[in-house]
């Protein structure tokens, strides 16, 4: 459980509040542009730090931890690779940042790719493999890392509907595998109904306590309505 | 001089560089989420840059300090420094216009026409830059000394014979060296000029007077501003060309005063007074840089999708004049110390190469020395390091080779002797002049570098060594190799503050400097292919390092 203990963020002018507990399981995000769904992500990912307030993972005090050492992985909005590095060397840094695998390490790697569809491809450069295939290799690498947070910043923003769907079925299969929570931003309410039970509302300088994804886009209050059309 | 291109902001290909790695930067995120992007900005983390800045800025700033420790008081200027000065600032302003206006008709003429060789042609124009001042004058003086080419000439026609010595060789080899920074500057102008704005004209039927007025003249009013002070810094601190062209009264700059009275009259007061002078030169120089908008140095002379229009009749004539004489006022000096020199590479005398070692060593040495520095401080200033670092980086802007050499041998004169301390302070010397350069190549990368893929990095714990070998290098090795490239080049071709303090331990500049003065052309035709020939290698071989 991730716990938002009186949280204040401050931002130039900007604020952020949260004060709420997250329950295990996956949530989406939800809020209008410039609401501070990013910021809330970046908290919990360790790139900014509170004013005030702290941030409990199952009982555990994560505020000042640095963004590698938390229970967290992240898949950005963009450049979640290295465009330098083969999609094994990708990949194998969710083992050791380092890069010095040892044979059983390397097998894994080689392993999770298979399970992503990405067997063959150990090899290759990110710039070689298609904006799908891309999303798989960060993928493969969450898998790997298997932290029990996941944070999503619209990942999979720029691919077409048939590529998302697929990419979101892909992460379903791989929360689904390691039991992580999950905090995924998005602008599509279908994604949202789709992969998220409970949603976070961002909204006027606050970040919401969850509650169920489809009462609240059925009758989203005026702000989100506004977003939302 | 033009390894003293100082306050000149280098370099297009390194923004390129950066503007590529930048490819998708995230559009749609409104204030705050871009805010939240920019990465970890948490508690003070005390990162490699910072200790270099902070050696960098109490070692020239120690320095300076002993300069002026050392000042004997304005009263210890002579009426002769003060002709320095004087000469100083108005041969910096006639060198930077005459190489300003003489630029105008060769760049637009580059930027109109096509014609086999156009290429070439404007990557050579960036060669000045790396090329050793010291054989520029052996080629100058081989066209225009007394039994060259055009005062044989001159005499052929019944004329009066020019020098290439006193002011006319200072502002003649000052307009060498900057005539193609200032063409390649000026055709940048040309071709920003959008592709739009001359099809607009040639469809209302402008005629070339109309569209130098409505286009190419507002274009020039903006940009030669910014080229003329570039010019006029880079020869604010001329120093090998007053050294080996000027001197006397009537052609002493102030960076060869300081020479003059360290070496000749042993005057350190004095020595140190005309230091402070140049400094405040200096400073002056970079506060007016402040006002206009000095372009960047060497671009890519990229062409653009469209051609200006090309007018045929006389103005052909003309463009195809403007260029031969430039490629031929830039060519044929080179060309003929070449000619000299090539034949008798094979017969020089042990001690060039033995100079040459030396400065090969202490090229790379430099070289390796201000990468490392510049990569700490460009990586520190990307993580959000305060100004401060980046004004360390840029201190040596403000301090000329002369003056740190002054300065530097006054802090160590009880240490070591001035031949122990000759080339670890031409090591040292070179290395800080070569960081404004390297910085100006490093700072955007580093920044594309930190935005990129800053937060992946961390979310991945990818810190340390680590970092520095799987990400930092790699992404930067482009920059770096250029910045490397320039700072060999640059220490290899310098004939600076060496000139302070040795003469047993001669490096390949200051050996083919003596041999000048004892006559000994052909050898030191020799000696400068040999020095042209390892300026270049050296620069390409870091450059291609990088790629």
């Amino acid at each position: 459980m991730l716990e938002f203990r009186d949280i204040l963020l401050r931002q130039g002018g900007f604020t952020l509040a949260a004060d709420f507990a997250l329950p295990q399981g996956r949530h989406a995000v939800i809020g209008a542009s410039g609401s501070g769904k990013s910021t809330l992500l970046a908290l919990v990912g360790g790139f900014l730090s509170p004013e005030r307030g702290r941030l409990v993972w199952d009982g555990q005090d994560i505020t000042g931890m640095a963004p590698g050492r938390r229970p967290v992985s992240t898949l950005f909005q963009h450049h979640n690779l290295f465009p330098h590095l083969t999609v094994a060397q990708n990949v194998g840094m969710g083992l050791r940042p380092d890069l010095r695998l040892d044979r059983a390490q390397k097998d894994r790697v080689t392993q999770v790719l298979e399970e992503v569809g990405l067997g063959g491809t150990a090899d290759r450069r990110p710039g070689a493999l298609s904006g799908g295939q891309q999303g798989r290799v960060a993928l493969a690498r969450v898998l790997l890392r298997a932290r029990p947070l996941l944070l999503l910043d619209e990942p999979f923003a720029a691919l077409g509907p048939a590529l998302k769907s697929e990419m979101l079925a892909l992460l379903s299969r791989i929360v689904d595998e390691t039991g992580a929570t999950v905090l995924m931003v998005t602008h599509d309410p279908a994604d949202a109904r789709a992969f998220a039970p409970l949603t976070v509302l961002v909204e006027d300088g606050r970040a919401h306590a969850p509650c169920p994804t489809g009462p609240l886009l059925d009758d989203p209050p005026p702000g989100l309505r506004a977003y939302l059309g | 001089m033009a390894a003293r291109l100082r306050g000149v902001t280098v370099d297009r290909p390194q923004s390129a560089n950066a503007a590529s790695l930048r490819h998708d930067v995230p559009s749609a995120a409104s204030p705050a989420d871009t805010d939240a992007l920019r990465g970890p900005r948490r508690r003070f983390v005390v990162l490699p840059g910072h200790l270099v800045a902070a050696l960098l800025a109490a070692a020239i700033l120690g320095t300076l300090a002993a300069v002026a420790w050392a000042v004997g008081g304005l009263s210890a200027l002579t009426e002769w420094d003060w002709r320095a000065l004087r000469f100083t600032l108005w041969q910096a302003a006639l060198s930077a216009t005459l190489s300003a206006l003489l630029a105008v008709p060769v760049a637009r003429a580059l930027a109109r026409r096509r014609f086999p060789g156009r290429g070439l042609l404007v990557t050579l124009l960036g060669a000045p830059f790396i090329l050793p001042v010291i054989v520029a004058i052996m080629g100058l003086i081989a066209i225009f000394g007394r039994n060259g080419f055009v005062n044989d000439s001159l005499r052929g026609l019944g004329l009066p014979e020019m020098s290439v010595y006193g002011w006319q060789g200072v502002i003649l080899a000052h307009v060498f060296f900057n005539l193609p920074l200032s063409v390649r500057l000026i055709l940048q102008g040309w071709q920003a000029i959008p592709a739009e704005r001359f099809r607009l004209a040639a469809s209302l039927d402008f005629a070339p007077r109309d569209i130098a007025r409505h286009l190419e003249r507002p274009m020039l009013r903006s940009v030669l501003p910014g080229v003329w002070l570039a010019v006029f810094l880079v020869c604010l601190t001329s120093f090998t060309v007053a050294l080996a062209l000027g001197g006397g009264p009537g052609a002493t700059t102030v960076e060869l005063a300081i020479y003059q009275a360290f070496r000749f009259d042993f005057d350190l007061g004095r020595a140190a007074t005309l230091g402070l002078v140049q400094i405040a030169l200096c400073v002056g120089a970079l506060l007016l840089a402040r006002w206009i908008a000095v372009p960047a140095g060497f671009g890519a002379g990229m062409d653009g999708p469209a051609l200006p229009p090309a007018p045929g009749g006389w103005r052909k004539g003309g463009d195809a004049l403007a260029i031969a004489a430039a490629a031929a006022f830039l060519l044929t000096p080179l060309l003929s110390v070449t000619a000299a020199g090539l034949p008798r590479l094979v017969v020089l005398p042990g001690e060039v190469w033995t100079a040459a070692l030396r400065s090969v060593i202490m090229a790379v040495t430099s070289a390796t020395l201000a990468v490392a520095a510049c990569l700490a401080l460009a990586l520190a200033i990307a993580r959000g390091a305060g100004r401060w670092v980046e004004a360390a980086g840029m201190l040596p802007l403000v301090a000329s080779p002369l003056v740190l050499g002054t300065g530097l041998f006054i802090l160590l004169r009880d240490m070591a002797t001035p031949q122990q301390m000759a080339l670890p302070v031409t090591v040292a010397v070179n290395a800080a002049m070569a960081l404004p350069f390297g910085l100006r190549a490093l700072i955007p990368a580093a920044q594309a570098l930190q935005a990129d893929y800053g937060q992946l990095a961390a979310s991945l714990d990818l810190r340390g060594l680590a970092r520095l070998r799987l990400l930092v290098l790699p992404r930067l090795a482009r920059p770096l190799g250029f910045a490397g490239g320039l700072a060999a080049a640059l220490a290899m071709g310098d004939l600076g503050v060496i000139t302070l303090f040795a003469s047993d331990q001669p490096t390949l500049p200051l050996k083919l400097y003596q041999l000048m003065n004892s006559y000994r052309m052909a050898d030191a035709s020799a000696a400068a292919v040999l020095l042209m020939t390892l300026s270049f290698a050296l620069f390409w071989i870091f450059d291609r390092g990088g790629r």
